[in-house]
């Protein structure tokens, strides 16, 4: 579904962040990559819907190289990718409700989004997702007035709205506690099941990642030095990518001991667990 | 291998603003000498018995503007009513003709001032719009609102005409810069994540930039609107229509008194803009 090419960046000031990545990444699959500050990671997913441009190799989605679009042809492709960030990135002077609709800015006319008059499909589905998501009456709130974990279901539910093929996620916890991650972290991949959507998610909690992911890639600057199955993860990969360290506490030991730092009113959720 | 330094008693202090002790003392010193120098040859040439026998004159001058309202020490007289009441059409006239000029040249400023902005900015405008949008905005901050208005007048001839157009063209060169710098320091995020959906670039300015500099747009144009009021009264001295005109004449025809009516209702409309700007701008944050 995704295919990239020997995938590299170059910025101007000769720092090399890409070194001619491939990748594959099937119709509906999870895939974390993971890998120290600098890896090349953001800059990964954002080659792949060319908010930053690649200075080489290709990214094919669905058959289509996004590297060789012009820009209404990119802007099509954009579409297909759903993209959720770090800080949120949600327009926070604009309602919840604008926020989640913006993800439809591709499919409908300017009039229309300057007016905010969406078709009623749009506006349907954007209660659906918000309902999906748990903020229905939030819809007529600022962004500005949510906490971080409402902010990024947000977030998601923009991203869903494009109806997307792939969704590309940089760091979707990291500016989030560690029980509203985990619940983030299982939002989109249970998102992804229902919709039979691939993902490329950034994360640098190596154990949230085995937590949920069945695959993990590592990236190591610039150049993938892990690609492989969660439990694949030993000292030695991780030294591999991140450098040396203790890494005994790092490592997922047993799947039942993670549960029960999660809570009890989330255990009904816990069959996320089958996915990885 | 150093030696460590003894970490107690060990003395600091704030490194000083320029490094070079010969040059810092020697910009200190240089600039307390050639303030003292200025102002002696200024001084010097002042005539202090001048100014002394000119005092009574002055008195008088300045009391010529009390009572303020026309006509006021002489109005007794008889006769003199009418006139004062004309003088008084005239400053209501005078002051129409100046709020005219203010708002229609914020509104229209506002107008070409969004896309000038939106080129100035170097963040979202590619390099030949930008270089473009700011040459305008910098030939029209370079020349003084006085300058633009005896230039307009000697175009378009006496009249609001001219004064509009003055606070127009000083307007652009206002809220364009003011805004493209807000865009500049815009929160990125915010606006790739409107780019990532594949929108349009309109719409991308609609909703990714547009929310974001919005607050600030509307505070400075209302901030604008009550500098156009005053540059109002300013321009019409050089014959560019409105109050300021009224007030030369009245200057004119040494009428002291109807010219410091004039003065009293400019600070107070300027008193109750700022006032009422401030606080809708203060609201808006």
């Amino acid at each position: 579904m995704l295919r990239l090419e020997g995938l590299s960046k170059r910025y101007r000031t000769g720092d090399e962040a890409l070194k001619g990545v491939d990748l594959e990444v099937p119709k509906g699959q999870v895939m974390a990559l993971i890998g120290p500050s600098g890896a090349g990671k953001s800059t990964l997913i954002r080659c792949i819907n060319r908010l930053v441009e690649p200075t080489g190799g290709r990214a094919i989605l669905d058959g289509v190289d996004v590297t060789a679009l012009g820009s209404s042809g990119l802007r099509q492709a954009r579409r297909r990718m759903g993209m959720i960030f770090q800080e949120y990135a949600l327009v926070e002077r604009l309602t919840v409700m604008e926020n989640v609709l913006s993800g439809r800015l591709g499919y409908v006319g300017f009039w229309r989004s300057w007016f905010r008059k969406y078709p009623q499909s749009d506006i349907d589905e954007a209660f659906r997702l918000l309902d999906r998501v748990g903020l229905t009456e939030f819809c007529d709130k600022r962004a500005d007035e949510l906490s971080g974990g409402q902010r990024q279901r947000v977030g998601i539910a923009r991203a869903l709205i494009q109806n997307p093929a792939l969704l590309l996620v940089d760091e979707p916890t990291a500016s989030l506690d560690p029980k509203t991650s985990r619940q983030i972290m299982r939002l989109i991949c249970e998102l992804c099941e229902e919709r039979d959507l691939a993902a490329i998610i950034n994360i640098h909690d190596v154990l949230l990642a085995q937590m949920f992911v069945p695959r993990i890639v590592g990236l190591r600057v610039g150049e993938v030095v892990y690609d492989g199955p969660a439990d694949g993860l030993s000292p030695d990969v991780l030294t591999e990518i991140y450098g040396e360290e203790d890494w005994a506490a790092t490592i997922k030991k047993d799947p039942d001991e993670d549960k029960d730092g999660d809570g009890a009113e989330d255990s009904t959720e816990e069959h996320m667990q089958g996915l990885t | 291998m150093t030696v460590a330094a003894p970490t107690i008693g060990r003395r600091w202090r704030k490194p000083p603003l320029i490094r070079n002790a010969n040059l810092r003392w020697g910009l200190y010193i240089g600039a307390a000498v050639y303030f003292i120098l200025a102002s002696y040859s200024i001084l010097a040439d002042v005539n202090w018995l001048r100014v002394y026998e000119g005092l009574p004159r002055g008195a008088k001058f300045v009391g010529g503007f009390f009572p303020p309202f026309p006509f006021a020490n002489i109005i007794e007289t008889g006769g003199f009513e009418e006139l004062a009441a004309q003088r008084l059409i005239d400053i209501g006239d005078g002051l129409i003709e100046s709020l005219t000029m203010t708002v229609t040249s914020t509104v229209i400023g506002i107008i070409i001032s969004v896309p000038i902005g939106l080129g100035a900015a170097r963040n979202i405008a590619p390099m030949p719009v930008y270089l473009f949008c700011r040459g305008i905005i910098a030939i029209s901050r370079s020349f003084q609102e006085v300058i633009i208005a005896i230039f307009f007048v000697a175009m378009f001839g006496f009249g609001p005409f001219a004064g509009m157009l003055t606070l127009s063209f000083a307007t652009i060169g206002f809220l364009s810069k003011l805004l493209a710098e807000d865009i500049e320091s815009m929160d990125p995020g915010q606006a790739e994540a409107i780019r990532a959906t594949g929108s349009r670039w309109p719409q991308w300015i609609n909703y990714g930039v547009q929310p974001q500099v919005m607050p600030r747009l509307i505070g400075l144009s209302l901030y604008r609107l009550d500098i156009n009021f005053r540059e109002s009264s300013v321009v019409g001295i050089v014959g560019a229509g409105g109050i300021g005109s009224t007030l030369l004449t009245a200057f004119d025809r040494y009428e002291y008194s109807t010219a410091a009516t004039i003065l009293l209702i400019i600070i107070g409309i300027v008193f109750f803009a700022e006032y009422s700007s401030g606080k809708i701008r203060a609201r808006l944050q």
